[in-house]
Parts: C-alpha cells; sequence; structure tokens
C-alpha cells in the first residue's frame, strides 16, 4: 500500500526520501532558537522515552526551541502550551525534523489513505 | 467518606486542599513539592469527610526506580471519590492522567482549574461536553482566588453519594484489542480484585513492574502468553509496546481536547516579558547574579536594622535582672542563662530567620527555582551533576532537612547521594544566623558575600571529587518550567510560620535549656573540663578563646546555639570586644562547616544508612579544620 518503489519510510530513516539534499532530520539540540519542529524519533532507553512521554513529548508532535542556555546549557521548548527545560543529553536524543519533508509513518498513511 | 485530590504538578491541587483545611499544607510553585502526602478533616454540608492531597504526578504509570506514593495510594488505598484537578490551560497533557484515573473505575468528578489561565492563553472550554465525554461530573475552578470551590465539593458530596462509575474512554482499535486479549487471559481469577481487569491490561501491556509481579505471583503462566501481544501491537505500529500505548492515550487525550477547546489568540502580559529576560541567554545568568545579591542585601539590611536596637534592650534588661540576684550564686546564673537564652532567640536569630524565611518563600512561590535548574543546568553538568540538583541546594539555605528530603526528586541514587551529602554543606538559615549575627555584623557583610562564595567554591570542588570517585553519568535534565506567578501573600505568611513554628516550638526552648545548662556547668566548673578536653583543635588549631569549646557541643544540637552559647560563654553580646575579627572569622567558617546538626545526620541517616551519615558528619569535620585553618592564616596573612 504505502511502498512505490521506496522502501518503508519508517521513522524517517528513509534515505532515498525526498531526493537527499532535502533530508532534514536532525537533533533537538541543534535546532535554532523559535524554530519549529516535529519529534520524529527518541532514542535512548525506555526510561527516558517514558519519562519524555509523561510531560507530553511524544512522536509525532510539533514544539518550538524557545531558548537555548548558553555553555552547552539546556534547550527549552514549548509543546502543547507547556515549557519544558531539556538538557543537551537528554536534547540529543531525540530526533526531529524541521521541514516536514520526512514524515512519521501515520503521517503517511493519512496522506496515502487521502490520495487514493 | 474519603475524597483524594489527584492531579498533574502544578495543577492547583494544593490551593484546593488549603481552602478546606485552611493552611495546614504548604504549597510551593515547583512541580512534585509535595513530597509526601497530606490529610485534613473537613466539613462539607454539614458532613465531616477526610481530604487526601496527593503529590502531583504525571502519569498513573509507576518506573522501576521512583514507585510512586501517589500510584499506590490511587491503586490499594480504600476512598470514595477521586477529585482530579486538571490545569485548563494544558488540558491535553492533563487529560493523559486523566484518562488513566478514569480506567481506576471509581467514582470521580474533575476540577477543572485554572480557568483564568486558560483565558488568558485563549482556550475557550466547553465544560459541559467535556463532561459528556468522559462522563463525569466537571466543575470549573480558580482555586487560587476560591472561585467554584464550593461547589466542587458540594458537587463532589453528591457525586460520592451516588457513587457511579466513569465511562470507559477507548483507545484506539489495535491497543483494544490487546486490551481485550489480556482481560481475556485474566478473566478466569482476576489476581488484583481492587483493581479493575482493564486496568491491569493496560499496565502489564505498558510493563509496569509492580502490577506485573503481582498478577505473575498469582497466576505464573500468564507472563509467558504477554509477549505474543505485545509484539503483534509492535510490529503493527513499529514502535516498543510501551510507546503505543502512550502514544495511544497522548492520541486520545488531544483529540477530546480538540472537541472541546475553541482556541482564540492568547494575550501577552507582564509575565512573559519577565519571563523571556530571566529565560534569556545573555540576560538570564546576570539577573539571576542580581537577584540572589539582592536577596542577601536584604535580608542583611531588615536583619542588622532589627537586631540593634533589640541588643540594647537586652543588655538593659540583662543587667537589671543581674541586680536582682546575689552575684555569683545559682539562682543568678540560671536567671542569667534564661535572659541570654530568650536574647539569642528574639534580638540575635529572629531578626535575620524571618526576612530569609520570606525571602526564600517568595522565590520558590514565583517559580523561580525551577528556572535557576535551567540556568544552572551546564554549571551543575561540570560538577557531575544536573540542574535538578539545584534545587535541593537551594532549599538547602533555608534548612538542611527538608532539602535533603527533596532530593527524591533525583531520578537516579547516585545523583541522590552526591547532592544530599552537597546539601548538608550549604549554610542553612541556623548557619546564616550566625554569618550574620558575627561576621557580617561585626566585619561587614561583604566579609559574610566572602564566607558564601568560599562555601560554593567549596561545594565545587567536593562535588566534582564525589561525581569522579562514584561511578555513572547523570542522566540529565528534563524539568517543566511553570508560568511565573505573583506570590499569595495568605501563602506566603503561611509557608513563613510554618518554617518559624519549627524555630519558636523545638529549638528556641531547646536554646534556652541549654543556655541555662551551660551557666550550671559554668557555675559548677564542669564546663572548664569540656573545654580544656577541646582546647587541641579550638586554641591549638583554630586560635579561639578557650571558651567556645562547649558552644560547639551544644552546636551539634542546633547550629543557632553556637552563637547564642558564645554570648553566654563570653559572658557579652557584644562579641567584639572580646573576640578578634580574626578569631570570629575562624569560628565562624568552622560552625558553618563542621558536623550537621542532629535532626540533618538523622535524615542523612534515613536517606542512606548509618554508614552514609557517619562518613559524611565525619567528613565535614576535617573539611571544617581545613577550611577554617586556612581562613585563620590566609586572614592573618592578608586580611
Amino acid at each position: 500500500m504505502i511502498s512505490s518503489g521506496n522502501k518503508w519510510f519508517f521513522l524517517g530513516y528513509d534515505a532515498e526520501l525526498g531526493g537527499g539534499g532535502r533530508f532534514s532530520m536532525m537533533t533537538l539540540d541543534t535546532v535554532g532558537i523559535h524554530r519549529q519542529a516535529r519529534v520524529i524519533m527518541i532514542d535512548g532507553g525506555q526510561k527516558v522515552r517514558s519519562y519524555l512521554n509523561t510531560l507530553g513529548i511524544h512522536i509525532g508532535d510539533w514544539l518550538t526551541v524557545v531558548q537555548r542556555a548558553p555553555f552547552r546549557g539546556p534547550v527549552l521548548i514549548e509543546i502543547h502550551g507547556t515549557r519544558v527545560a531539556l538538557g543537551r543529553g537528554v536534547a540529543s536524543k531525540v530526533q526531529v525534523d524541521m521541514d516536514g519533508v520526512v514524515d512519521t509513518l501515520s503521517g503517511r498513511m493519512e496522506a496515502v489513505e487521502a490520495g487514493s | 467518606m474519603r475524597f483524594v485530590l489527584a492531579g498533574q504538578p502544578n495543577s492547583g491541587k494544593s490551593s484546593i486542599f488549603n481552602s478546606v483545611a485552611g493552611y495546614r499544607s504548604a504549597t510551593a510553585n515547583f512541580p512534585k513539592s509535595s513530597v509526601s502526602f497530606t490529610a485534613t478533616k473537613a466539613l462539607i454540608a454539614g458532613r465531616e469527610i477526610e481530604v487526601v492531597d496527593l503529590p502531583g504526578i504525571y502519569s498513573l504509570t509507576s518506573s522501576k526506580t521512583v514507585s510512586g506514593p501517589a500510584e499506590r495510594y490511587l491503586l490499594d488505598e480504600s476512598y470514595d471519590l477521586i477529585i482530579n484537578v486538571v490545569d485548563a490551560s494544558r488540558l491535553g497533557r492533563s487529560l493523559e492522567l486523566t484518562l488513566q484515573l478514569l480506567s481506576l473505575g471509581r467514582p470521580m468528578i474533575i476540577a477543572l482549574n485554572m480557568m483564568d489561565e486558560a483565558r488568558r492563553r485563549g482556550i475557550e472550554i466547553d465544560h459541559e461536553s467535556l463532561s459528556r465525554i468522559l462522563g463525569v461530573p466537571v466543575v470549573t475552578t480558580v482555586s487560587r482566588l476560591g472561585r467554584g470551590l464550593k461547589r466542587l465539593f458540594r458537587d463532589s458530596l453528591r457525586h460520592a453519594t451516588i457513587g457511579e462509575a466513569p465511562a470507559v474512554v477507548p483507545y484506539d482499535l489495535e491497543v483494544e484489542e490487546a486490551i481485550d486479549e489480556i482481560k481475556a487471559m485474566i478473566a478466569e481469577a482476576n489476581p488484583i480484585p481492587e483493581i479493575p481487569r482493564r486496568l491491569i491490561a493496560i499496565k502489564m501491556l505498558e510493563g509496569d513492574p509492580h502490577i506485573t509481579e503481582r498478577v505473575n505471583k498469582h497466576t505464573p503462566g500468564l507472563i509467558d502468553r504477554l509477549p505474543d501481544v505485545a509484539r503483534r501491537l509492535e510490529e503493527a505500529h513499529g514502535w516498543s509496546v510501551d510507546q503505543v500505548v502512550s502514544g495511544s492515550r497522548h492520541a486520545v487525550a488531544h483529540s477530546v481536547e480538540d472537541r472541546v477547546v475553541i482556541h482564540k489568540s492568547p494575550r501577552e502580559g507582564w509575565r512573559e516579558r519577565v519571563d523571556r529576560l530571566l529565560l534569556n541567554q545573555w540576560t538570564g545568568g546576570p539577573l539571576m547574579v542580581l537577584i540572589l545579591a539582592c536577596f542577601f542585601w536584604v535580608v542583611f539590611g531588615v536583619g542588622k536594622r532589627v537586631e540593634e536596637p533589640l541588643l540594647v534592650a537586652f543588655n538593659w534588661l540583662q543587667g537589671s535582672v543581674a541586680d536582682q540576684f546575689t552575684p555569683g550564686s545559682l539562682s543568678a546564673t540560671v536567671a542569667d542563662g534564661l535572659v541570654m537564652g530568650l536574647a539569642g532567640g528574639v534580638a540575635i536569630v529572629l531578626p535575620y530567620l524571618i526576612p530569609f524565611l520570606i525571602g526564600l518563600a517568595i522565590l520558590e512561590d514565583t517559580g523561580y527555582l525551577p528556572r535557576l535548574a535551567y540556568i544552572l543546568d551546564s554549571f551543575m553538568h561540570r560538577i557531575g551533576l544536573h540542574g535538578k540538583s539545584v534545587l535541593p541546594l537551594i532549599l538547602g539555605y533555608g534548612c538542611s532537612v527538608p532539602a535533603i528530603m527533596s532530593t527524591r526528586i533525583l531520578e537516579s541514587e547516585r545523583d541522590r547521594k552526591i547532592t544530599a551529602a552537597l546539601t548538608s554543606f550549604i549554610p542553612c538559615s541556623a548557619r546564616t544566623v550566625v554569618i550574620f549575627g558575627l561576621v557580617a555584623a561585626f566585619m561587614g557583610p561583604l566579609w559574610a558575600l566572602v564566607i558564601y562564595l568560599l562555601n560554593i567554591f567549596v561545594i565545587v570542588i567536593l562535588g566534582t571529587v564525589l561525581a569522579k570517585w562514584m561511578d555513572g553519568a547523570s542522566p540529565g535534565l528534563v524539568l517543566e518550567i511553570p508560568d511565573l506567578s505573583l506570590p499569595d501573600v495568605k501563602t506566603l505568611i503561611a509557608k513563613t510560620w510554618l518554617a518559624l513554628k519549627e524555630f519558636i516550638t523545638i529549638a528556641w526552648p531547646l536554646l534556652i535549656a541549654s543556655s541555662i545548662v551551660l551557666g550550671i556547668l559554668e557555675w559548677a566548673d564542669a564546663a572548664d573540663s569540656i573545654n580544656a578536653l577541646l582546647s587541641p583543635l579550638t586554641v591549638w588549631l583554630l586560635g579561639l578563646p578557650v571558651a567556645v569549646g562547649m558552644t560547639l557541643v551544644f552546636g551539634v544540637l542546633r547550629k543557632e546555639l553556637t552563637l547564642v552559647m558564645l554570648v553566654q560563654a563570653l559572658g557579652t553580646t557584644q562579641v567584639n570586644t572580646v573576640m578578634t575579627t580574626q578569631q570570629l572569622l575562624t569560628f565562624t567558617l568552622f560552625v558553618v562547616f563542621y558536623v550537621p546538626c542532629i535532626a540533618t545526620i538523622a535524615v542523612l541517616a534515613k536517606q542512606m544508612g548509618w554508614k552514609g551519615a557517619a562518613t559524611i558528619s565525619g567528613f565535614t569535620v576535617v573539611v571544617a579544620v581545613i577550611v577554617s585553618v586556612a581562613g585563620r592564616i590566609a586572614y592573618g596573612l592578608f586580611g
């Protein structure tokens, strides 16, 4: 259903998608101030993941980077109307997508279903 | 009847609780501040109801390390109604907890709180349709201003009497199928009768260690069939099963939010503007220094201005009391000790303690502490911890006991231990009184500042050493930054009073009694032998008058005692007439660093065992000797 020559574009790991140059997955600690990004993967163990989940940070959610503290300090994000400070270490485990080029699986399925 | 208040941190639970409890529980604008829960009896519509305030929780999912008391209470205890306090301005996220609470299958009511805050953010909520979707009554409240609380408790009482269980809000189809499958497996005999089967199934899917263990004990074979169900779910979604369940709950919560919320444009107020400056990468740091410096100067300024006239009054009182007795008699000694004990409490301790406690309460209630954690995170990483450790350390400037207890907000055992050890070195308000009463008063406030900076320096070194010595890395900062809020005067007074009461009822009588005991010991010439015993330390190493030996012994009971006992031992409140500034500095340095008080040792022992507490205490004496001898030499050379 979804694969048309492409492999499964699973969690944005498909390098063929969008033709190389537009590939825009990055980790949250490198996102600039006032930029919006969408969470596409949370690395690290279940502990980190479930803790981020309880604070309302899930795969597929949009967030805005509000502030970045100097000296490799934490990143302050806004998500669902709440502000959360994430240390650089934690932020580097959150993979995000900036331009909506790399999409989540569920988003693709919706798009395909809407198109067909 | 028993009602339970449950909600996420910073949802305003405690202020609802306080409205019925009459300010017996203090609130703080910091996530997870109410570490243990409090209960009160309240009279609602003529009926006596027990109201329990649980610590704020983000979700009902308990992790391996932190098995929360709130989760356990909700699952195991008997109660008649859950009052779920929901922050209306963060409806989507709050509903994730609400969905879990609903699955407890107990009667529930929702207090849709902070409606004013939501309106300011441009969020309009159709609470009636929210009530229809969730199948529980919804009452809108503004707990900070006491709005809607009367109706909340009246409706709660009515709903609890009817005892209607809430609706089941389904997850997505595949998760529901998995839940049904597990439910069918445990259908034969419910292993945990007080928890609904549906919730057991959800928690087993999520891999909750506590529930899984209990089920396994009851029906051992069941666990083996679980991975099959989990694998199918993982294959369908491509995520791990815990993420599938929590993601599904997240999606349901936000779709409920979308159905009941109308977004309008938010209004930006002074709080957002101030906050932007406080957290800004350029202005945040300097503002932090400014705020803490202001705090220091105000406490010192107020304390000094109040202390001086009080000391004059007590000197006069001491003289006139002494006139009533034969000099050198036992009764004269006892009376003198009594006056000195009173003077120590009223004139020396309270003038600094009260402004300090008010200041600390303001920092807590405005929500500045989490911002400090944010700003200082990279600094704390340098000593092997992360930003959240700042909070116990800052609270340590108030009192070491609650500060060390608050280390349980930290996720890792290693961070908890290091932070607890470092916290015992932070000059608590009792030690602050000594610093202000001796060094700031007789040598000037700049010298007091030097002591604080020296203290921080020593803590940084200790932290670095401890972090190197204990294996493992800090897990990193994940902390919600709540909105700034104006502190409520009533809560401030209540909080200050709560801390002050501890001093007045426990420390002060101890102070007066010790002062009298010291007087009697001196009268009987017994103090001399203890002083002589300690003289290698006090006279030889530290170069202090021999009479201070006893004061250090009493100081282990309460650190304020060192100051009051010093006054008593030297026989004057004008300490600078009998001690040189070098001696004052050395004495204060030693007092700041040596053995934390009895209460702190006890709480350390509770956190890390008697061995750990003894190690830390012994360690503090070594550090105290090194620092004060170094201070003595340095002052002798350069001062």
